[in-house]
């Protein structure tokens, strides 16, 4: 596998200021459920486990990719739940 | 084919992560971020499930259905529970990009050597060590927390702690370096279970001097690790999309860390390394002062008479549940045609944003929640600020006291305030164990007690039924 290394670090770059960018933004009264969101989307992890655990590999490797699939998928579900039940309460009025 | 409507399906659910935090500016379209974050997930995860590799689908559904399993009750939570939520939930992502990296090392190991470059070895040291650390990190500050026995709540230290601490990691890295340059030498298998080793007892090391004040700045730290971790799993396993989304929540964990140690007037290595809440008061107070306690009638009669009364909720409120209790006393309160504003701290609480999301459920209306720095200006106008459970945040010594532990944070100027009534569970002194002189001050009337308690009972005073 040869990897372009250097546009994998050019992306990284330009999405911690896209990052930065946007999160400055974020309304100071939703920083609960923003850390609950950001948590459900870093859970994008799941991908890498799929593959791991659902390719043509050792078992213990597979182990080890279905309890992080496990582990992604609990952070998947349960972040983005807790996210929109917390947003429900914010009412104007 | 089915390649690149993977690269698509990562550029589509790249720009709406994107969108998702976006909308988080405005809690009129916040929800919309949740239905554009559930979208980008299922698009990437579909991507990538129908490519030809993953051969074995009955354990991708296992493991999915156990998340949902685990996922859906940890999402029920009650609000008070959600830092430890939020804490077990960064534990989960640190576990899942520790394992990947660990499956990629023996994969290479075992498989393709010619797979362990220089470059891709230092990713995957990177991700187990950033991953673990994570996981036992956050686990041990979920474990505090939740006030779990075999935790101790109070912060831990011992002499040479910090060079304990530095040497665990340091030796991880150094472990890491050799691994790196020779990754097929026949002890580098062993030397990766060390660094996986030293990893997850530099997590537990690294919070156990920690106290529950330092909690909202130690999670953000934490939430940007997890960020991180996802990010070199991206490294590892050349995939863009895994990058960006690591790098959105890493630098949403930066932000948040940034703010929470501003509001507390302290750097990140002070909060990490400085173990906070040991530090006992050393000057004493001049002439000590009394408390003047106050019943119910009279607090209520105070709330009676004022035009603008000023909530000042803490980690207290959270503790004893007391958000509906407020809410119901707010209702009396506007009712009566008394303007009632509620100050936030940034760091009240255990959690950034914590006593927003308690208000919010109560069903406070956010317009009624104002900023530190929004609301001091108005504090010499307002007439009775209520101070409920919260100690530190409206401690006027952090103006002054250079030798105090909270010297220099920024604070709600609840003592500029005409009459300061203060609600609090008992007299001892609040978490940093610092006497705190606003409730020995001459307009300051205090009501011990819990606080769901008393305010229920100011409520009923209010009611005009009377206690009895």
């Amino acid at each position: 596998m040869t990897v372009d290394y250097w546009s994998m670090l050019f992306v990284f770059v330009l999405a911690t200021f896209i990052g930065l960018g946007v999160i400055r933004r974020v309304s100071r009264l939703l920083y609960t459920p923003l850390m609950s969101l950001t948590n459900a989307i870093s859970a994008i992890a799941v991908v890498g486990s799929i593959v791991v655990a659902g390719a043509d590999y050792p078992v213990t490797i597979r182990i080890l990719g279905a309890v992080a699939l496990f582990a992604s998928m609990t952070n998947i579900v349960s972040g983005f739940l807790i996210t929109d039940r917390m947003l429900k309460m914010f009412k104007k009025q | 084919m089915t390649h690149a409507i993977a690269q698509f399906a990562a550029i589509v659910a790249t720009a709406l992560f994107i969108f998702s935090l976006y909308w988080m500016n405005d809690p009129k379209t916040a929800r919309r971020g949740v239905v554009a974050g559930v979208t980008a997930m299922v698009v990437a995860v579909l991507a990538t499930w129908i490519q030809p590799e993953i051969v074995h689908h009955g354990w991708v559904v296992l493991a999915i259905l156990a998340g949902f399993l685990v996922g859906v009750p940890l999402s029920r939570v009650p609000l008070t529970a959600v830092p430890q939520r939020t804490a077990l939930s960064h534990a989960f992502g640190g576990l899942a990009a520790g394992l990947v990296g660990t499956a990629e090392f023996f994969l290479g190991l075992t498989e393709n050597p010619a797979q362990l470059t220089a470059f891709r070895t230092s990713a995957i040291v990177a991700e187990v060590i950033l991953g673990f650390l994570t996981f036992t990190g956050s686990l041990m500050a979920a474990g505090k927390l939740q006030e779990v026995k075999w935790i101790p709540q109070r912060p831990v230290t011992y002499p040479g702690q910090n060079v304990v601490n530095i040497g665990v990691l340091v030796i991880a890295a150094a472990l890491g370096v050799l691994v790196v340059v020779h990754p097929t030498a026949a002890w580098s298998g062993h030397a990766f279970y060390a660094i996986v080793g030293l990893a997850v007892l530099f997590g537990v090391l690294l919070i156990i001097p920690i106290g529950g004040a330092d909690m909202p700045t130690v999670i953000s730290i934490l939430n940007s690790y997890a960020g991180l971790s996802a990010v070199a799993m991206g490294f590892v396993l050349n995939n863009k999309l895994l990058v960006t989304a690591g790098a959105l929540d890493g630098s949403s964990g930066l932000i948040l860390s940034i703010i929470m140690c501003r509001a507390m007037n302290r750097s990140f290595t002070n909060v990490l390394f400085g173990a906070f809440g040991t530090v006992q008061k050393a000057a004493a107070v001049g002439e000590q002062k009394e408390w003047k306690q106050e019943t119910v009638e009279g607090a209520a009669q105070l709330l009676e008479q004022a035009n603008l009364v000023v909530i000042i909720p803490g980690y207290g409120m959270a503790v004893a549940q007391a958000q509906h209790k407020v809410r119901e006393l707010y209702d009396h309160l506007t009712k009566r045609g008394i303007a009632v504003k509620f100050a936030i701290h940034p760091v009240a609480g255990r959690m950034p944003g914590h006593m927003n999301v308690l208000l919010a459920e109560a069903n406070i209306p956010y317009t009624a929640l104002a900023e530190m720095d929004d609301i001091n200006p108005d504090m010499p106008q307002c007439d009775v600020a209520l101070v409920i459970g919260a100690n530190d945040v409206v401690n006027p010594a952090a103006r002054y006291a250079k030798g105090s532990p909270i010297y220099g944070m920024p604070i709600i100027d609840a003592d500029k305030a005409k009459t300061v009534v203060a609600v609090k569970r008992s007299k001892n002194p609040g978490f940093a164990g610092i006497d705190n002189e606003l409730y020995v001050q001459d307009n300051t009337w205090m009501l011990f007690g819990d606080a769901k308690g008393v305010i229920g009972d100011l409520v009923r005073q209010l009611g005009g039924g009377g206690l009895h």
